[in-house]
């Protein structure tokens, strides 16, 4: 084991709503180039933790660092200059503008020419944009109103501007929502592609459990604010407590039991 | 003591009406999510009518059934309207609602100086309510008592109204979720009808309970529409319990107000809701509200920059405009130079509403602020007319870096109120600092110097400075600053989420949009060699949106285009008709219904639809995804 710092590092994470724990004592890490899925029932705490990682919301206690610096604390465009690059589970794009000007927004503010009044926006970084675009496979796109664009599109337009500041994290909730199961598999791979040959660090939060175990390189568990679970795909998955989260107190346990107790 | 007493309660009483307004406001916004300008309209009509009839029906019942049939009559007159207008618009951008609301406005004040003249009416004093009690040798009136007692009982009813009744319950959820409320198979149409009723005759009500104590005028809607903002930006527009609370409040300010600075008692309100938007941007009372469900733009048209061609038909139609001191006699050159000058007038604002997605709704105040910049550096300080030509514009910079830092911490309809109000106490201070600002009066005398002085020398620079100011705006829609403003005014959340700092950028460009206003306002100041309250009032910030709007809010160039069309026009209808504020209004109301892309998109989408004679296949199929193994 190295001593360097890990890319990311939760420890005791915590946040609670009035009464309610929310998220208790969460520690986690993540390595450079690993895809790591955070998954969990509804209500696990999932999106509070995402929130918590991302800026949005801040911990009660506990830490969150990025390469041995703090980010607790900071808001999401302070992170995201940390080099963290962000998907949302419902996408937000620039929807007047072209699928080429949405990358270049974000690469204007990456190179810090956000207040630039007299340069040519259309020509800014052209280059630069129109590679990302054709990583993502959408260069033939570049011209197109975003708002014009497919959902499937949009989802991997947003990867595009993700990965315009070069990040060393990628924080994606929800990535394959409201997709086609075509489309979640060819998304993950682009994106599983992509992380590991730019050695990118990626945390997703899934509920689809094929597009999990297929693409992570480890997975976490959370169950009622706590993390329950840790592991490779395989450990994950026969773990017994993970079991009980996701069949044990589902539908099929209770429609089971309801029919033995019938009899 | 007794005098603050006394002045304490005399606060209270102006509290009754400003309440009434504000919460008819709050219960139609959170129903139907529309801020209704015309609110004032329905209060001044209120008024009006309770005059005509408090005068025909005599006796003690006769006054207090005048009061109240008069606001049934107004509920009756917003029942019309919202069938016959706001049904159209309920899903247009909210600019639109505010717009046509304005619209109906300005129509109304016209209307009620054809139907009632356009003098103070002072009417009856309330019979039982007619004398005065004595407090420790001070006065009050006892009308003063009874609105004291009104607001909080009208406060209860309401309560009870929304709490214990089957249509307030299904009120209160429609304010939650109007979309839930019409899956669970209401009639939303009817109650959508019956909300605006109830609030219009709130409205009604307060301006008819006014009339015992203060003379009914064709200005009242606009001052009580202001105060009404003002106590919804603090209450938290939606409250019920929030305007009382903040009707009381600004009432009390102004009642103390006056005592502290009498000359400009309005600074105190303004500190006080500085304040309040500081620690509670969405009101004392209000909630922060959840990012609305987008309204789908009209057009989703990619901007561009001009072509080689098409820079060189600007050009030309510039090197034309340039000729026109060649055959054109002064006055022409006078209405030219006016034109130009809109011209600046209308891009600046347009700057902040297109590519910003804010729309002010007081622009007026950095255009008067350049005005009045230029005056005081001329007559005061005796500057050339060039170095006030430069510094004035400052005033208007600085007065937008003020009010901006404010204005950008809210959005979409608490900006446009918010902008409106500022501009109202802009236009106050002017009005009332009779000492520095020479009030009504203005100040006179800002003649050009000789170099500028005929009419054709000035028509050059106002239109040198137009083309100028034009394409330097137009150029920092294509930089990459243009490119930032663009992108928050599409999606706060991915602007954050790539390291924008939104605010900041939306701050920039109301300070940009100001100042070139302020360009506007002073050359402005040497066409009319006098500056006038009227330079920053409301009208003219009007005049700007509408200038836009007939352009093409979604278009780059409409600015131009709707100030040129706009202010011909308008200077053409000024000549022909007295009732200038109904046509306006009516035309507003028409763009807004039948006309919504303006000039300049509708041009746009016909020669897209003539493009799109043979389409090469739908946007809509998206490509299959390449494997990207």
């Amino acid at each position: 084991m190295s001593l360097a710092p890990p890319l990311l590092a939760v420890e005791g994470l915590t946040k609670s709503y009035g009464g309610i724990h929310a998220v208790r004592g969460v520690s986690f890490s993540l390595r450079a180039g690993e895809i790591l899925a955070l998954i969990g029932p509804n209500g696990a705490g999932k999106s509070t933790c995402f929130d918590m990682l991302n800026g949005q919301n801040r911990p009660d206690t506990g830490h969150v660092r990025l390469l041995g610096e703090e980010t607790t604390g900071r808001k999401p465009r302070e992170i995201w200059r940390m080099g963290v690059g962000r998907t949302f589970q419902i996408t937000a794009t620039f929807a007047t503008m072209t699928v080429r000007e949405n990358v270049q927004v974000a690469l204007i503010s990456h190179g810090k020419q956000l207040f630039n009044l007299w340069g040519s926006a259309p020509n800014f970084d052209r280059g630069e944009a129109g590679r990302l675009l054709e990583l993502v496979g959408m260069g033939g796109y570049a011209d197109r109103p975003c708002g014009e664009l497919a959902y499937g599109d949009l989802k991997r337009l947003e990867l595009a501007v993700a990965l315009a500041n070069q990040p060393k994290l990628l924080l994606m909730d929800e990535p394959t929502a409201g997709m086609a199961p075509r489309e979640r598999v060819d998304l993950m791979r682009l994106t599983a592609q992509i992380a590991r040959e730019k050695s990118i660090g990626v945390l997703f939060t899934e509920h689809d459990m094929d597009v999990v175990f297929e693409h992570a390189d480890r997975i976490i568990v959370l169950n009622r604010g706590t993390l329950i679970a840790e592991g490779s795909p395989a450990e994950v998955r026969a773990n017994p407590q993970v079991q009980a989260v996701y069949l044990g107190e589902g539908l099929l346990y209770d429609a089971e039991h309801r029919e033995g107790a019938s009899a | 003591m007794a005098f603050y007493v006394v002045q304490f309660l005399t606060g209270l009483a102006s509290a009754a009406s400003l309440f009434l307004v504000a919460s008819g406001l709050s219960i139609i916004f959170g129903v139907t999510r529309i801020v209704n300008f015309a609110h004032g309209a329905f209060y001044m009509i209120g008024a009006y009518i309770a005059f005509t009839l408090t005068e025909r029906l005599s006796g003690a019942f006769g006054f207090w059934a005048a009061i109240v049939m008069a606001a049934f009559a107004v509920a009756l007159i917003g029942v019309i309207v919202e069938m016959v207008l706001l049904r159209r618009i309920y899903h247009a951008p909210e600019l639109f609602q505010l717009l046509a609301t304005f619209g109906l406005t300005l129509m109304v004040e016209d209307l009620v100086v054809l139907i009632w003249g356009p003098d103070d009416l002072v009417g009856r004093r309330a019979p039982g309510f007619k004398g005065a009690i004595d407090f420790f040798g001070q006065n009050i009136p006892s009308y003063d008592l009874f609105l004291i007692v009104l607001s909080p009982v009208v406060l209860g009813i309401l309560w009870l109204l929304f709490q214990r009744t089957r249509w307030g319950v299904l009120v209160r959820a429609a304010t939650q979720d109007r979309d839930m409320v019409a899956a669970l198979g209401v009639n939303q149409k009817w109650l959508f009808t019956s909300v605006f009723a109830v609030g219009v005759f709130l409205a009604a009500l307060g301006g008819a309970l006014q009339i015992p104590r203060d003379a009914v005028h064709h200005a009242m809607d606009l001052r009580i529409i202001v105060e009404v903002f003002v106590v919804v930006v603090i209450g938290g527009l939606g409250s019920i319990v929030g305007a009382f609370v903040a009707a009381v409040l600004v009432s009390e300010l102004n009642a103390f107000g006056i005592l502290i600075f009498p000359k400009i008692s309005i600074i105190l309100v303004f500190l006080v809701m500085a304040a309040v938007l500081i620690v509670r941007p969405w009101g004392l009372f209000g909630r922060p509200e959840a990012p609305a469900r987008k309204t789908p733009g009209l057009t989703v048209n990619p901007w561009r920059p001009l072509t080689s061609n098409e820079r060189l038909a600007a050009l030309v139609a510039l090197v034309i405009a340039a000729t026109l001191p060649l055959f054109a006699g002064n006055y022409a050159l006078t209405v030219g130079s006016e034109i130009a000058i809109f011209v600046i007038f209308a891009v600046s604002l347009h700057f902040l509403m297109s590519v910003g997605g804010l729309a002010s709704f007081g622009h007026a105040a950095y255009f008067g602020l350049g005005a009045y910049g230029v005056a005081f550096l001329a007559k005061m300080a005796g500057l050339p007319m060039i170095v006030c030509l430069l510094l004035g514009p400052l005033l208007g910079c600085m007065g937008a870096a003020v009010f901006g830092f404010f204005a950008v911490q809210l959005s979409g309809v608490y900006f446009a109120m918010l902008t409106l109000a500022f501009a109202q106490i802009v236009w106050s201070i002017a009005f009332q600092w009779v000492s520095v600002t020479g009030g009504d009066n203005g100040i006179l005398g800002v003649w050009p110097s000789s170099w500028a002085a005929s009419p054709s020398h000035f028509y050059w620079l106002a239109l040198g400075v137009a083309a100028l100011v034009t394409i330097a705006l137009r150029a920092m829609v294509f930089s990459p600053f243009g490119y930032a403003l663009r992108a928050t005014r599409d999606s706060l959340l991915r602007t954050e989420a790539v390291g924008i700092n939104a605010k900041r950028i939306q701050w920039t460009a109301f300070v940009i949009a100001g100042t070139t206003a302020g360009i506007g306002g002073a050359l402005f100041a040497y066409l009319k060699g006098s500056v006038f309250p009227d330079n920053l009032g409301i009208s003219l910030s009007v005049d700007a949106l509408v200038m836009v709007l007939l352009g093409g809010v979604e278009t780059v160039s409409g600015g131009v285009i709707g100030a040129i069309v706009y202010k011909a026009l308008n200077i053409w209808l000024v000549s022909q008709t007295d009732l200038s504020k109904l046509v306006l209004g009516g035309f507003i109301v028409l763009i807004v219904v039948v006309f919504p892309k303006g000039i300049v998109g509708m041009l746009e989408m016909l020669a897209q639809r003539r493009r799109k004679a043979s389409p090469p296949g739908s946007p809509l199929l998206a490509k299959p995804i390449e494997s990207a193994e």
